[in-house]
């Protein structure tokens, strides 16, 4: 599979890669963190000592075990036993030679947000950045990534932004599709502007934990019912941002949804339009009907894709949607749902919409110069 | 020609199995309790390879709460969305009617004359106690086009 | 006071086509309107306690969708049998008009008082409603989030030919798949009753799984969620599968969300039916069977020939339930009322046969 041909590479918009180790991570902590005054509170006087002894603390009692080990692929385990997508040449080679991935947008899904403890979650964040490019970013010239940020604390978000915002193999800011409070509110604002300072999209890939339930009407038994729940964020978010005014406030602000699925998206403008046109003496602040905000604001990537009965209902969505040029393929590496390049689209999908999908809806958002890779493929 | 010899039985123990290449397809041969099966190492669904998944057992209920496991190993789960399928007839589980994998069969046959046999220890100065060992190399042969 | 406003009748209602109503919103004016209907301890805590029955704001009185403006006053719509008669009954011909008492006994922490209230209120209903006139049906209201005293009162009021359905708010302390509600849905098959899932509802927990909204109307938008996820647990623990004569409608929750939630709960079912060994049906099959909805709010898009294409792809023409949502201001004109681009064969199930055979409902007069 590593002979595609060039003119059919593409990028991937959603690749989780992972440390090896819990300690490889630790080793990135800031350093300013390794000593610290005691405070009331807290017993460790380093974040270090701090993830030692108490480690990782989020909101117990909503977990929902993955289907399969590290929620990925049987296959994507690497031949030396590290876990999936932790081992860079195995990734080169199972997912960027194998696919054609001209660039892969790595999502680190390691908890920095969700944390209790918001100052640990950002001296995480950091040490995740960190991490990233020195271990993903620097050896391999096709990835690039999220700013990882704990994001429920915005001038701390906001701080690890502007230390990192620089580096251009940063495209977006990671947040998660379950937040503390709604993402419209006012708590994210800050972080929103910095965004738009930094001309940075906000990624908001499915996960998080906000100390709510994955329903609005409390816990399921099951993890079927936590995978497709996230939906229903994914809802909320959108709602949330839209409805209350972060797009008025911030109409140049970029979101991508990630891993949240787009069916539903569909659905969502209808109904916000028709409560917006009845409800808009609430709202004066939102002026332009909802669908229109969606469109030029938001963006959203394929997996998990939709698999509607027939091709001819996929076509509908497409037309539904209108969107066509914000949808961004992406394969979830190395998780379990990960969405094949060559067959997860549906057969008989016009080549140009494919070609958008596939990459150039992509190469647009997040300012990708494909030229150096394709040189450096020839020759 | 349509029929290929994939292996000899003693390659493939109970609950293993081979992944071979035969005209350009490739396939997943398993022992079920000394019953071998084949079945195309590629998934319906997006074409993941099918047979480096896990095997499992059928799991059927009459009731919330009830769960009825049986005929462990005997079916295989894909390794990427975990579509279920019978080794044995390549049927999904979710819906065996219009979603499969195709099945091939596996005969035995003898194994052809003139097979090298294994390459032995040179007697040297310890004495080891051995055991005579039968050896099963019987051919397994899939059938293409039966 | 005057006389209450009558809604204008769709035109497009073909001729002599029969209507039933599937939403029609009614509540006790005040607490005092139930004292007939309530033992002396509960008089006496409602007169003299702060305690003035249960608090929601799924509707709050002044918000746009609450109240058509044309049925604006006092005593609000839907307190009295002569304003449903007047604005509903008589201007549309309704053969039946399924009644909705949305009173959220959930919220209610006192047990007793739970299910005083809501034998209150169904005792009220049978009273002053479903015995005066013979084209009305009812919903049990229950103690939902008891589920052992909720099946005490379906058991008990269950049997009263008015009724026909129970009547759950859709936001719940947890999903109504979950086994502890068990006795709740079992109660229902037992008395023939449909388990109706109804906007609102006040259970304490956040509308959403990302927290609480700050404005009206995104707890609007974000309700239709809730409906998903009520129908996910139904479906993944089993509910359809244990109970065969289980029928669940979903009210006021909007429909056009359908397609692309079974579109991905059939996926995440064919590799993960496994959790869920006793969901032998592939959802998109199961919903199909057991699961009817109501037509307002209507969130289709405004293009007739893409609502179309919607109704087809959730077969509209026989899982929606015509209703009015008296007295919420959901549509403008009465034709609006109306799914657009429905064949006349397809209008007559949605405005009436669904109904009826979902429910149940006797032919009345024509057809």
């Amino acid at each position: 599979m590593a002979d595609v041909r060039r003119a059919e590479w593409i990028v991937d918009c959603d690749v989780h890669n992972a440390p090896v180790s819990d300690s490889a991570l630790r080793a990135y902590l800031p350093a300013e963190w390794r000593a610290r005054r005691d405070t009331v509170g807290y017993l460790a006087t380093a974040w270090q000592q701090y993830r030692e002894n108490l480690g990782d603390r989020s909101y117990m009692g909503a977990e929902y075990p993955r289907p399969t080990p590290r929620a990925s692929r049987v296959d994507a385990w690497p031949p030396s036993g590290n876990p999936p997508a932790s081992d860079l040449d195995f990734t080169r080679s199972q997912l960027l030679d194998s696919w054609n991935v001209a660039f892969g947008v790595l999502n680190p899904l390691l908890g920095a947000a969700e944390q209790l403890n918001d100052e640990y979650g950002a001296a995480l964040a950091s040490a995740i950045n960190d991490w990233q490019i020195a271990e993903w970013l620097d050896p391999e010239p096709r990835f690039r990534a999220s700013i990882c940020v704990a994001y429920e604390d915005a001038d701390l978000a906001v701080a690890e932004v502007q230390r990192v915002a620089g580096d251009p193999r940063f495209c977006q800011i990671q947040m998660l599709s379950r937040t503390r409070e709604p993402m419209g509110r006012r708590r994210y604002w800050k972080l929103y502007e910095a965004a738009v300072t930094h001309d940075l999209p906000i990624g908001v890939h499915y996960g998080g934990w906000g100390g709510h339930p994955i329903t609005g009407a409390g816990y399921p038994s099951f993890y079927i019912e936590d995978s497709g729940g996230m939906a229903t964020a994914f809802q909320a978010q959108v709602t949330s941002l839209v409805l209350e005014g972060v797009f008025e406030r911030f109409p140049t602000l970029k979101v991508v949804l990630i891993e949240g699925g787009f069916a539903w998206l569909a659905p969502l403008m209808w109904r916000m339009d028709r409560a917006w046109k009845r409800l808009r003496a609430e709202v004066p602040d939102i002026t332009r009907p909802p669908s229109e905000v969606i469109r030029s604001n938001i963006w959203f990537t394929t997996q998990p894709m939709e698999e509607p009965p027939t091709p001819a209902d996929f076509e509908t969505l497409l037309g539904h949607l209108d969107m066509s040029d914000r949808i961004m393929f992406s394969t979830d590496y190395p998780h379990w749902d990960f969405d094949s390049p060559t067959q997860a689209l549906p057969p008989g999908l016009d080549a140009e919409m494919r070609r958008r999908i596939m990459r150039e809806n992509a190469v647009a958002l997040y300012g990708l110069d494909p030229q150096p890779q394709l040189e450096a493929a020839v020759g | 020609m349509a029929s290929h010899v994939v292996a000899t039985v003693d390659e493939i123990p109970p609950g293993g199995r081979k992944i071979v290449d035969i005209a350009g397809r490739s396939i997943g041969v398993f022992n079920i309790g000394g019953e071998f099966v084949a079945i195309r190492n590629r998934c319906p669904h997006q074409g993941g390879p099918l047979c480096r998944g896990t095997l499992v057992g059928a799991v059927e209920s009459s009731s919330p709460g009830v769960y009825h496991y049986s005929r462990a190993g005997e079916l295989i789960r894909c390794p990427w969305h975990r579509w279920e399928f019978d080794l044995r007839t390549g049927r999904s589980w979710f819906d065996p009617a219009r979603t499969r994998v195709r099945s091939y069969p596996v005969t035995v046959a003898d194994a052809g004359a003139g097979e090298p046999p294994r390459p032995g220890l040179r007697p040297g100065p310890y004495t080891l106690e051995t055991y005579p060992v039968a050896v099963d190399r019987r051919e397994l042969v899939i059938d293409l086009d039966p | 006071m005057s006389a209450p406003a009558a809604l204008g009748r769709p035109a497009g209602i073909p001729d002599g086509a029969a209507v039933i109503d599937c939403d029609v919103h009614i509540a006790p004016a005040s607490p005092e309107a139930l004292f007939p209907y309530l033992p002396d301890y509960w008089r006496e805590v409602l007169s003299t306690t702060q305690f003035r029955g249960p608090t929601d704001t799924a509707y709050p009185p002044g918000a746009a969708t609450s109240v058509r403006p044309e049925l604006a006053g006092d005593p609000p719509a839907g307190s009295t049998l002569e304003q449903v008669q007047r604005s509903v009954l008589e201007p549309w011909r309704t053969e039946h008009a399924i009644l909705t008492c949305l009173y959220a006994v959930e919220s209610v922490h006192n047990p007793d008082a739970a299910a005083a209230l809501a034998s209150a209120v169904n005792d009220w209903q049978i009273a002053e409603w479903l015995d005066r006139d013979p084209r009305l049906r009812g919903s049990v209201v229950v103690a939902s989030a008891l589920p052992a005293l909720a099946a005490a009162e379906i058991d008990r009021v269950g049997g009263h030919p008015g009724f026909v359905q129970v009547l759950l708010p859709v936001r719940s302390l947890m999903p109504y798949g979950n086994r502890n509600h068990l006795p709740t849905l079992e109660a229902a098959v037992r008395s023939g009753l449909a388990v109706g899932l109804h906007f609102g509802g006040a259970s304490g927990n956040a509308p959403t799984s990302t927290g609480w909204p700050t404005r009206y109307v995104e707890e609007y938008v974000d309700m239709a969620s809730v409906f998903q996820s009520q129908l996910m647990s139904l479906v993944a623990e089993g509910a359809f599968d244990r109970l065969e004569g289980l029928r669940v409608v979903l009210l006021e929750g909007g429909f056009a969300w359908l397609p692309a939630f079974l579109w991905r709960f059939d996926r995440l079912w064919r590799g993960l039916r496994r959790e869920i060994p006793w969901a032998t049906r592939s959802p998109s099959v199961t919903i199909r069977e057991q699961v009817r909805l109501t037509t307002q709010p209507m969130d289709g898009p405004t293009d007739p020939a893409a609502f179309g294409r919607l109704l087809a792809q959730m077969d509209g023409d026989q899982v929606l339930l015509f209703a009015s949502d008296y007295p919420h201001n959901q549509y403008d004109t009465a034709d609006e009322a109306l799914l657009p681009g429905l064949g006349e064969a397809a209008l007559r199930r949605v405005l009436a046969g669904n109904a009826r055979t979902f429910y149940g409902l006797e032919v009345d007069g024509d057809g």
